[in-house]
């Protein structure tokens, strides 16, 4: 990706968000000194203050698009960066704030800031790709350390990411956890959420909450049929799709389906 | 083989006794937050004694049953499957030198106590699928070889279950070392242990019993017998050319409707064998692994050639999975994919029946050649 000697310049940007993502980087202790040997960590405030401009070889950038400056920024990001990856709920998908989409703006504003007259942000908030064009997206809040690692060692020597598109429910059956929907009727978003987390909720008893976001032909409407026969009532349902991937199309659509 | 032997319930705690002793590590059937495992057995005490499965499409939950039996249960969720073909396991490793070192395959004597038929004759399948061909699987070969099989014939089917009308159950007639039927009748609480092999012969002669009376054997043939027509489900014969002519039906978008392409029912069976090879390698480069882990035909990447994934559609991989398993085998095997075993039923969440489907086609193929209609 470089020439030999020169190492690939990383950067890690944050939008709206927690910054949950960027503390799994740092949560990557064993590896973090490979990492360090691997690239230049030329711009991540939450490591270190200082910084290089850009161009940048892989840009990680976590948190949704949230205000007028945020869009002005990110294509200024996308400009400086041969690959943009984006990491996370917020943004590959618009993150929790993306419930405020389908609300009345204005009056969310002033029900939660006395001045609301200073807040100076966006209806929606919206996912890095509805944007600019982005490379690769990895999902989940937050995301998870090994599919990080696997991302960034294939994008530094060149290869595709092997990170898998099935459902949740292929993680509880190769890791052999029960099915929480059929042994105890526990509601369960993972037939239709992309797995990769690591088998993280399923393992413990509980149902997926979809922080992964939809898998690919994600049957929302057949799973919520589903859940309703198992005593769900609407209003659960429209929940279970509020999360933290709210705003991802396949489960937005089912929430709007069951806003009534 | 000599005569079966009749021990008492006691009996089971000498057989895993006798096991250990022999090196073996004891497989059973465990009740584990609520469902059936194959686990680590020590004692009879670790088996889900009295406990059954209320079992139906979509739904497995576990309660207590009419009486103190051991085996009166059916599967664990997963079978023997698990063990022979491990959801993931590294293949190779590799570090700058470029040679690939093969990673050794753990495959110690394992004895499992209380295989069902269908999940021997699924054993069987497998065997057929990597080993039957000119190139041979010698990790699933290495550690097929260290199973000790303990059959135990059903007495009681799961509401989910058919093996039945697929030739493969509910008694055991081969391909076990040793094979129970337990008993109980007027008070009466006994097992009934018959060897299949040299080895399970071995280990018949150090249980503490008496030969088998005729009587016995009748009543554990006479349990399978009502075990068979307790059966609530079934796969009709003509199923294999029944899905051949249906290629191009429209029953399938409306499987597509209820389906969620999660892939649990492939997951479950105990013979889909299909897997992926994935290469991961360390941040500088310098180390490489190659993995293998379980696939299955409801995923996109699945049928992913050049340029795209040929079946992008729910209905397209429906499809391919009920054709492969009760058509397409019959042509790469020489037999069915399925074995009756119902786990794909029982485990679907939203509760998908093969039988059913199949059952559907079959009557609108019925209905068309009455109208004489193409559909
Ligand atoms: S627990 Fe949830 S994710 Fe796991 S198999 Fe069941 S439905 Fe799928
Ligand atoms: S048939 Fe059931 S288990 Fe299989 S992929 Fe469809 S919904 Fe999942
Ligand atoms: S197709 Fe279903 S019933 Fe047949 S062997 Fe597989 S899991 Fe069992
Ligand atoms: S049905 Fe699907 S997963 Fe199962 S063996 Fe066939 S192709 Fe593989
Ligand atoms: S399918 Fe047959 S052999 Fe298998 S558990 Fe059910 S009754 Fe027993």
């Amino acid at each position: 990706m470089k020439p030999s000697g020169e190492k690939p310049r990383l950067a890690v940007w944050k939008f709206s968000s927690c910054d949950g993502c960027q503390l799994t980087l740092l949560d990557c202790e064993d590896e973090l000194l490979d990492i360090a040997e691997a690239v230049e960590i030329a711009y991540f405030l939450e490591a270190t203050r200082s910084t290089r401009a850009g161009p940048y070889d892989v840009s990680l950038v976590e948190g949704s698009i949230s205000t007028p400056h945020e869009v002005e920024r990110i294509r200024e990001i996308r400009r400086d960066s041969a690959l943009l990856v984006t990491i996370g709920a917020c943004a590959t998908a618009g993150g929790i704030q993306a419930l405020r989409n389908t609300l009345d703006h204005d009056a969310l504003r002033a029900s939660v800031y006395p001045s609301p007259q200073f807040i100076d942000a966006l209806a929606t908030s919206t996912p890095v790709a509805d944007h600019v064009a982005v490379d690769f997206e990895l999902r989940g809040c937050p995301i998870d350390k090994r599919q990080l690692l696997e991302t960034l060692a294939a994008l530094l020597k060149g290869r595709k990411p092997t990170i898998p598109d099935y459902s949740q429910c292929a993680e509880c059956k190769l890791a052999g956890t029960a099915c929480v929907m059929v042994a105890k009727g526990v509601p369960c978003l993972g037939p239709v959420t992309q797995g990769g987390c690591g088998n993280l909720c399923p393992k413990v008893g509980r149902g997926c909450y979809g922080c992964f976001g939809p898998k690919e032909g994600a049957n929302t409407a057949a799973l919520a049929a589903e859940l309703a026969k198992l005593g769900a009532d609407r209003r659960s349902i429209r929940d279970l799709f509020g999360g933290f991937t709210a705003g991802a199309p396949a489960f937005a659509e089912e929430r709007r389906r069951h806003e009534r | 083989m000599d005569p079966a032997v009749v021990i008492p319930p006691q009996g089971l705690d000498d057989l895993i006794g006798i096991l250990d002793a022999q090196g073996y590590e004891v497989l059973g059937v465990r009740e584990t937050d609520g469902a059936l495992e194959l686990g680590p057995v020590t004692a009879a005490a670790d088996l889900p004694r009295g406990r059954i499965e209320a079992a139906e499409a979509g739904s497995v939950r576990l309660v207590d049953g009419p009486r103190a039996a051991f085996f009166d249960h059916t599967l664990p969720m997963q079978g023997l499957k698990r063990v022979v073909y491990p959801a993931q396991e590294r293949l190779y490793t590799t570090g700058p030198d470029l040679v690939a070192a093969e990673e050794p395959v753990e495959a110690p004597p394992r004895a499992i106590l209380g295989v069902r038929p269908c999940d021997l004759a699924a054993l069987d399948t497998l065997t057929a699928v990597f080993e039957g061909g000119p190139f041979v699987d010698t990790r699933f070969r290495q550690r097929r070889e260290a199973l000790l099989l303990i059959a135990v014939n059903c007495m009681r089917p799961a509401a989910t279950c058919f093996c039945a009308s697929m030739d493969s159950g509910p008694r055991a007639e081969r391909g076990f070392d040793l094979a129970i039927d337990e008993l109980i009748q007027a008070g009466r609480h006994v097992l009934v242990v018959t060897a299949g092999s040299a080895r399970g012969q071995e280990i018949l002669e150090q249980l503490p019993g008496e030969p088998a009376e005729e009587a016995d054997l009748r009543a554990a043939r006479e349990g399978s017998r009502a075990c068979a027509e307790a059966q609530q489900r079934r796969l009709d014969e003509g199923v294999e050319g029944l899905l051949k002519r249906s290629y191009d039906h429209p029953h399938w978008a409306a499987v597509a409707e209820r389906c969620l392409s999660c892939a649990n029912c492939t997951l479950v069976c105990p013979t889909c064998f299909c897997g992926t090879v994935e290469d991961r390698s360390s941040l500088d480069g310098a180390e490489a692994e190659r993995w293998r882990r379980w696939d299955s035909c409801f995923t996109l990447d699945f049928s992913y050639l050049h340029g795209g994934a040929v079946r992008g559609e729910t209905a397209s991989r429906y499809r391919q999975w009920i054709t492969h398993k009760l058509a397409h085998w019959h042509d790469q095997f020489g037999r069915s994919g399925c074995v009756g075993c119902g786990r794909c039923i029982g485990w679907c969440p939203v509760g998908i029946d093969i039988t059913a489907e199949a059952a559907a086609l079959a009557a609108s193929e019925g209905r068309s050649e009455l109208s004489g209609e193409e559909i």
